[in-house]
């Protein structure tokens, strides 16, 4: 059982505010991870960290075994390991197909010279690649809006573009930020079979929530973050009965 | 002033000739911008400085004997490399920084050819002339002269097609009768002037001597638009294409989805800016004087405004706000002569603030230029 990624004593601070303080974290791979705490506590600070969206002050972060708290995000992406955002971000002028197809890796249509000389090639990846999206987009429930631009998708509809558009890259793991904000109880429970459907496919998650509900029904191991720091790890029943989440919670 | 439309009088034809050269320069002016702009997002204040410097590299390129061609191309290459320089200098910057260096930027390559002799010692300021011209000394015999003009009628035939089609399919979407009859209107106007505009260009193919260089420079221009165009929406289509799309509306997106938003953000400036220095070859050649004065803010704001009239975000909008705002140049400057009593400075001041007006107006009610699409123009992030 190894870990996709480990984060070991990753530290940022914001001018005089300490948000990430020597927090650390495992997924093990082909797990669904939670990652909970109180509102402020440096849960999505730390996913930027993870993926390099900011510059961790100190810490290491290694997915695969490889260093990647030195490179760029988009490389991070490139290597297997892809981010969702906390408020779905669709690209608006887009249609709903586009934001997915923009999401296929190794295109070779993405580089300029190649529009030129390999024209062929490029529109059987952009079939290959279009097969695939209406696929997916079938499997979310989005395959009606296929071709309507992405900016007048309903703030649920977003979140599944998001989920969507994260699969595309054919990931190994996904760092899901709060699916269920915001969305309806029945989308919820869509959301979450979709989680599991495609981790017994071998995708790792790690997933920032909450909703305890989702936590217990999906993650195999929760770490819990308060005010920068780790407060605990374990499975969702002893984290449900850890004294000290409790506090930090207050009853949550 | 229907004369323009429909006269044969051979001063009104050859002005005609010279607005179209002048349309189809600053339609690529608007293309290379909106490759920046429309399509990525990056704010260019700086376009008279991607102009001068294919303006100036051209121009004195040709002068040491290499052939226009050539000249042309290396024009356009270093004007990408001033927009790597641009790029790299500014772009890890918030946006507004990469506008305000941009302005800079364009201000100090005029200062640069104004002061520095680039040729046989002479001050900058003067100027250049008496640098080659394209087709100059062609001289085209009888078959020649109907290819060029049928070459030109493709590009025309083509545009009348492309024109039907979006009338059609315009008119099938939409309900309401007042926009109807404004696309209808809008669309017989346009049939005239592109039917108009091939008259013209055939005539002064068949009669190519009478004047060697317009026409050789119309026949250039046109055709070397028509290419950009192509070329330009072929791009924009490409799985690139679809990556510049993405940073223009989320950055953020396109990072987290594995693509180096940093260099695509530079392909654009040095493409877009490639467009442009090729472009400014042929403002050179129009000139046929190049002045640094020519290359003020005022061309960067008038390529903004014809790319904004049209529809910013797409490449038929520019071609066509090109269009209307050399009209609009032409239908005004006859004002003069309808008011002598105003002073020529008055005049032009008054078309100033007209256009500023009308720039407003639209602002207010089609805020998406007349090609725009409204719904898209409202969809926020």
């Amino acid at each position: 059982m190894s870990a996709i990624l480990s984060a070991t004593g990753l530290v940022k601070s914001f001018g005089g505010v300490q948000a990430v303080d020597r927090a650390d974290l495992e997924v093990i791979s082909g797990s669904i991870t939670g990652l909970i705490g109180p509102n402020g506590a440096g849960k999505t600070t730390f996913f930027n960290l993870l993926s390099n969206f900011i510059t961790p002050d100190d810490g290491i972060v290694q997915f695969k075994g490889d260093r990647i708290d030195k490179l760029q995000p988009h490389r991070i992406a490139r290597k297997g390991m892809v981010r969702t955002f906390q408020v779905a971000r669709a690209l608006s002028r887009l249609s709903v197909l586009e934001n997915l197809l923009l999401a296929t890796q190794n295109q070779t249509g993405e580089t300029f010279w190649n529009v030129w000389t390999q024209p062929k090639r490029i529109a059987l990846e952009e079939k290959q690649s279009r097969d695939r999206a209406m696929e997916i987009l079938d499997s979310i429930g989005l395959i009606q809006k296929a071709n309507d631009y992405a900016g007048g998708l309903s703030g649920g509809q977003r979140k599944l573009l998001e989920i969507g558009r994260a699969m595309m890259t054919k990931p190994e793991l996904i760092l899901l930020d709060e699916p269920a904000a915001g969305v309806n109880p029945t989308l919820i429970n869509q959301i979450c079979e979709y989680i599991q459907y495609w981790n017994r496919q071998g995708v790792s998650f790690l997933i920032i929530e909450h909703n305890m509900d989702v936590i217990m029904g999906l993650c195999d191991r929760v770490w819990v973050l308060a005010e920068g720091r780790n407060l605990a790890v374990g499975t969702p029943e002893e984290i449900q009965t850890n004294a000290k989440v409790l506090e930090a919670y207050l009853g949550a | 002033m229907f004369s323009y439309l429909f006269s044969f009088d051979s001063g009104i034809l050859t002005y005609v000739s010279f607005l179209i050269t002048n349309i189809a320069i600053y339609a690529m002016l608007g293309l290379g911008l909106n490759l920046q702009w429309g399509f990525t997002g990056l704010i260019n204040f700086g376009v008279a400085g991607f102009v001068a410097v294919g303006a100036y590299a051209t121009v004195v390129l040709s002068m040491t004997g290499l052939p226009l061609v050539v000249s042309m191309v290396a024009g356009g290459l270093v004007a990408a490399i001033f927009g790597l320089g641009l790029g790299i200098a500014t772009l890890r910057l918030r946006e507004d920084y990469l506008a305000i260096v941009t302005i800079g930027a364009a201000e100090l390559v005029r200062l640069v050819v104004n002061n520095e002799s680039l040729v046989d010692g002479k001050p900058g300021a003067i100027g250049i002339n008496g640098f080659p011209l394209p087709l100059a000394n062609f001289r085209p015999d009888i078959f020649t002269r109907y290819g060029m003009a049928l070459m030109l009628t493709g590009v025309f035939g083509l545009s009348l097609w492309k024109l039907g089609h979006w009338c059609r399919r315009r008119l099938v979407s939409i309900r309401d009768a007042k926009n109807k009859v404004w696309i209808t209107a809008v669309s017989v106007l346009g049939a005239l002037v592109i039917v108009r505009a091939d008259v013209v260009t055939t005539i002064a193919m068949l009669n190519f001597k009478d004047n060697q260089v317009v026409n050789g420079l119309l026949f250039c221009s046109v055709l070397m638009a028509a290419l950009v165009f192509l070329l330009v929406e072929t791009l924009v289509r490409s799985p690139w294409g679809r990556v510049l799309k993405a940073i223009r509306e989320d950055e953020e997106v396109a990072k987290a989805l594995g693509k180096n938003v940093f260099s695509y953000k530079l392909q654009s400036l040095m493409i877009g800016g490639f467009i442009t220095g090729i472009a400014g070859a042929f403002y050179a050649w129009q000139q046929s004087n190049v002045y640094p004065d020519n290359f003020k803010s005022d061309l960067t704001f008038n390529v903004w405004i014809l790319m904004v009239l049209g529809g910013a975000g797409s490449n038929p909008g520019v071609a066509i706000g090109a269009a209307i705002f050399w009209i609009y140049t032409t239908l005004t400057r006859d004002l003069s002569k309808l008011l002598p009593m105003v002073p020529t400075s008055q005049i032009d001041a008054f078309r100033m603030v007209f256009i500023g007006l009308l720039l407003i107006g639209l602002m207010v009610w089609r805020p998406q230029g007349l090609l725009g699409n409204r719904d898209e123009l409202t969809l926020g992030k």
